[in-house]
């Protein structure tokens, strides 16, 4: 059963993984990485993390997604990308053969060495409680008692975070276009075409 | 839970983590490549609970918690940077924005 449930959410978390990076347009883009997160979430349960399973349905597809799609009606850039032309090139190649080895580099760790792959010892914080009803429990015994540190500093950055994006998306009184640099006028339009870069230095 | 599936589950992650690397590399629109880190994120926030599950303890799960918390700041401030360029320039992609660069 358990073999089931992983076969069907792996094939839909990786068919919105592709939809990601394949799509033309930024909606369906999301719309795939929603499909994504809640294959993840699936998975989530299957191993035994029902609150991270609720948790990753809520913050992730209910608010991080919805906010991206917030963002990208508020501006106006659900047009389609131009997928065709390659700014620089050899860049997409480049970045396959990197995926390509990445991902030939991992998967040799985790298959050649199998279990043993994971080392260190076991239960050392806590064991997860076996009949799973316990689990909202642990994790919240675990995060006021020994992550308590962790958890402050996070409320902290959570505020950092909030300020941040305040200040950075205010309207500034003077909404004038960035200029480009002089420095760069004299490159051309094309961006990174480095027109003479080696004369430049 | 036999062992072959939980190696299965890492191999998942490291198809999904890198397909949101790749996405992050070849795609040129900002907010693309702000779902492409979630897909990173969430492939790691994977392998966090397998390695939970494989050595037995919940501090796999109490991580992935940490993670989200990131994760929700990075693109709250992400977002932010986006609209403000936006403003400025629309139809910007991530080549035009070069002002940094030396």
């Amino acid at each position: 059963m358990e073999t089931a449930v992983f076969a069907v959410c792996a094939v839909i978390a990786l068919l919105g993984g592709l939809g990601v990076v394949l799509s033309r347009n930024p909606v369906h883009a999301a719309l795939s990485l929603v499909a994504t997160l809640f294959a993840i979430a699936v998975l989530f349960l299957n191993l035994g993390a029902q609150l991270l399973a609720a948790v990753q349905v809520i913050v992730y597809t209910g608010a991080i997604v919805v906010l991206i799609l917030f963002v990208m009606m508020l501006l106006g850039v659900d047009t389609d990308d131009d997928l065709d032309t390659e700014p620089l090139v050899g860049q997409r190649l480049l970045a396959v053969v990197f995926g390509v080895a990445f991902l030939g580099i991992l998967l040799a760790v985790i298959l050649i060495g199998g279990e043993d792959a994971v080392t260190g010892a076991r239960s050392v914080t806590q064991a997860i409680a076996v009949d799973g009803y316990e689990n909202i429990n642990q994790l919240g015994r675990q995060l006021f008692t020994n992550y308590v540190f962790v958890l402050e500093v996070t409320a902290g950055l959570l505020t950092i975070a909030v300020v941040g994006a305040v200040v950075l998306s205010r309207r500034p009184r003077d909404l004038e276009p960035i200029p480009e640099p002089e420095s760069l006028i004299e490159q051309g339009d094309d961006p990174l075409t480095a027109v003479g870069e080696e004369d430049a230095h | 839970m036999d062992g072959n599936l939980e190696l299965a589950y890492l191999s998942l992650s490291a198809i999904l983590f890198v397909i949101g690397g790749v996405g992050l590399l070849v795609r040129r629109n900002p907010l693309v490549m702000i779902m492409c880190v979630e897909l990173m994120l969430n492939a790691v926030n994977l392998s966090f609970v397998t390695f939970g599950k494989m050595l037995d303890d919940i501090s796999g799960q109490v991580i992935v918690f940490f993670v989200l918390v990131v994760a929700a700041a990075e693109v709250v401030v992400g977002l932010a940077l986006i609209v403000a360029y936006t403003r400025r320039r629309p139809d910007a992609n991530a080549d035009d924005i070069r002002l940094l660069r030396g």
